[in-house]
């Protein structure tokens, strides 16, 4: 049994929430009851299946799974020289990923239980749906795939978007999304297109074995790196994010963080691993940098200004992206030169960030939704004094926001300091600015808790209660995950970023897995 | 767009209605020939949900009281989870093994080596993954079409 799952289980990590989505309308025709436990029983196993899919890929390396051969292993049967199936391969990176994605899956579905009141089954479809590309885009090792899971991905995060319908706002959100999703799928389609008219293959291994870097594939590099970058929300094509991050259902908003970094995921691993051996790639590293810092510095400052909560709290997202983006932005440029190992310690600092960005992030927008289920009002300058009536909400936005301006005890902390520190050794300056946009954040966030939980009670909010159970539960979970991550970054370093770090700079290791 | 008083003429729902068949029929071709010629699945359906927005134009009213959305989307679902339990069936090799491919039983005919001469009863899984995206991309379509003529009403 446990043999099965470990050799089939990246194919049954995107299977099963597809079978969900469809399944979940036709229990929904017989009982809303029997609806609710399959939703519950669909979900646990995926998240089962992610955690255990991560954790064997940890102890045991990488993954490989060639879809419809007769051994999932068979990559390249007798007689042919590159793989021509579609191809699954999760590395240490991807492990980290698929963790850090179902720990959010499965806190936004608990949440959801308690947010959402009408329409549980559509939503429960799209978020299905909305899983299974986010987990396809983690483990595809086939180009072609990933376009199709992206696109499913923009699709699905359409519908929960627009899922508020009766909101004028949310379609129009909805809408600068899908068209902001569509141009950005055709610049990566266009992108794999020209790389398959060159070579003839689809395979990310196989393509980055044979690339040459001609002045096509060039071509090919900058409309995939400038696609991917604006599925990510980073700065020159950041406008979608407020709007969309903004308007869906906050506990959408808390899997789509997780799902732009799927984006930047696929943008990590088409760097990586298809132009690494590029001569100028260290061009490419300064273009990634140059977006980071560009990203953290104009989120950070839109965020100060903006009076709607849930939108200010979408800029400081653009922000956070920022950091990413520069540590491993640096950790590419330093990829064949004299400080290495600092570039390695700033990609650490960068994808431990991707996981503290999605639990704190995550844990905020939760908060967001809570105060907006309880008072129905988004406007900062239309809530006051609502720590008396919800002290459990103010807790958790207490530990979030402390995360998110970096402060000790919290999992923002060891991050923010890895890049700090590492990318200090790189150069000095952008060091100076990532600390300058973290006490920006910090303000802004102070600025939110004064005006929202602390003051005089108003007359308007008198009658408001703390949010329901489900809720507070996956608060809860978030809160903890970034306290302990917060409290013992050491092992968390050497038991899952270390590898991750490794993997995406050992192009090697990934083609040799494949064939 | 379709008054009370407005009445089609009976010329054209005749013909409509009688049109279906060949339509219908035409698409189930195309679904049904796809592991062998252009075609498949997808372009099947298409052309079958043709034959369904041909009657929602003709008939109006008549015909939108008479489909209910929610069958459409029951009949997408389950041919959606068709197509992924065939997927699951091969699950003792690989997920989407073609596990009928050869097999003698259905749709399982031994291809012999070399050119396709063509025989209908081969490719194992794939004609019946065939049928199953051509339901849903059928009823997906006419789904899409009804909302339309239901909205504009």
């Amino acid at each position: 049994m446990i043999e099965f799952f470990s050799t089939n289980g990246i194919a049954l990590l995107i299977a099963v929430p597809l079978l969900s989505a469809f399944l979940t309308p036709l229990f929904e025709k017989i009982n809303r009851f029997l609806r609710n436990l399959y939703i519950i029983f669909s979900v646990i196993v995926t998240v089962t299946i992610g955690f255990f899919v991560s954790y064997t890929i940890f102890v045991s390396g990488t993954l490989v799974y060639t879809l419809g051969a007769t051994e999932p292993g068979l990559t390249m049967p007798s007689g042919l020289r590159v793989p021509v199936r579609i191809v699954l391969v999760a590395d240490a990176f991807s492990a980290f990923m698929i963790l850090s994605s179902s720990i959010i899956f499965f806190v936004s579905t608990i949440y959801s239980f308690g947010s959402i009141r009408k329409g549980f089954g559509k939503y429960f479809s799209l978020f299905f749906i909305m899983a299974a590309s986010v987990f396809g885009i983690l483990c595809t090792g086939d180009l072609f795939n990933l376009f199709v899971f992206i696109e499913i991905l923009s699709i699905s995060s359409t519908g929960l978007i627009a899922f508020r319908k009766e909101k004028p706002l949310s379609l129009i959100s909805a809408y600068n999304y899908l068209i902001v999703s569509a141009v950005a799928s055709l610049m990566i389609l266009f992108g794999i297109g020209i790389l398959y008219g060159q070579y003839g293959m689809l395979n990310i291994a196989a393509v980055s074995r044979a690339i040459k870097f001609s002045f096509v594939d060039v071509f090919a590099m900058v409309l995939l790196i400038a696609g991917l970058a604006m599925k990510c929300g980073s700065v020159p094509m950041h406008f979608w994010v407020p709007d969309a991050y903004g308007r869906a259902p906050s506990a959408v908003t808390a899997f789509l963080v997780v799902s732009s970094q799927a984006s930047l995921y696929a943008l990590f691993r088409v760097s990586f691993m298809l132009f690494a051996g590029f001569s100028l790639i260290q061009l490419v590293a300064l273009a990634i940098i140059t977006f980071g810092l560009l990203s953290m510095f104009i989120g950070v400052t839109m965020a100060l200004v903006q009076k709607d909560i849930k939108r200010l709290m979408a800029y400081h997202a653009v922000s956070q992206t920022g950091y990413m983006l520069l540590g491993v932005g640096v950790g590419l440029f330093s990829i064949n030169t004299t400080f290495y190992s600092h570039g390695l310690l700033a990609m650490e600092g960068g994808i431990f960030h991707i996981i503290n960005h999605a639990l704190y992030k995550g844990l905020l927008f939760l908060t967001a939704g809570a105060i907006i289920y309880a008072t129905k009002e988004r406007d900062l300058n239309k809530i006051g004094g609502i720590a008396r009536k919800m002290p459990f909400t103010t807790i958790f936005f207490i530990i979030g926001a402390a995360a998110i301006a970096g402060l000790p005890p919290t999992n923002g902390f060891a991050s923010k300091f890895l890049i700090y520190e590492s990318v200090f050794v790189f150069n000095p300056l952008l060091s100076i600015i990532a600390v300058i946009v973290s006490m920006l954040t910090l303000i802004s966030f102070v600025k939110i808790f004064c005006s929202a939980f602390l003051g005089p009670e108003r007359e308007e909010l008198k009658n408001i209660k703390e949010v329901p159970k489900p809720m507070l539960v996956a608060m809860s979970l978030l809160a903890l995950c970034i306290i302990s991550f917060g409290l013992f970054p050491d092992s968390v370093l050497k038991a899952i970023i270390e590898p991750a770090a490794k993997a995406l700079l050992s192009q090697g290791a990934y083609l040799e897995a494949v064939f | 767009m379709h008054a009370e008083n407005e009445k089609n003429s009976k010329i054209i729902e005749f013909a409509a209605l009688g049109l279906m068949v060949p339509i219908i029929t035409f698409g189930i071709y195309v679904i049904a020939h796809g592991h062998l010629t252009p075609g498949g699945g997808f372009q099947g359906g298409a052309i079958m949900a043709t034959a369904f927005a041909l009657l929602f134009v003709s008939l109006g009213k008549k015909a939108i009281e008479s489909i209910k959305g929610e069958v459409l989307v029951a009949l997408e679902c389950i041919a959606l989870i068709g197509f992924i339990g065939i997927a699951f069936l091969g699950m003792g090799n690989t997920f989407f093994f073609n596990f009928l491919a050869n097999s003698g039983v259905l749709f399982g005919e031994k291809v012999p080596f070399g050119p396709n001469s063509g025989i209908f009863s081969s490719a194992g899984v794939i004609p019946l993954m065939n049928f199953f995206v051509g339901l849903e991309v059928c009823c997906g379509l006419t789904l899409i079409f009804f909302l339309i003529f239901k909205g504009a009403d």
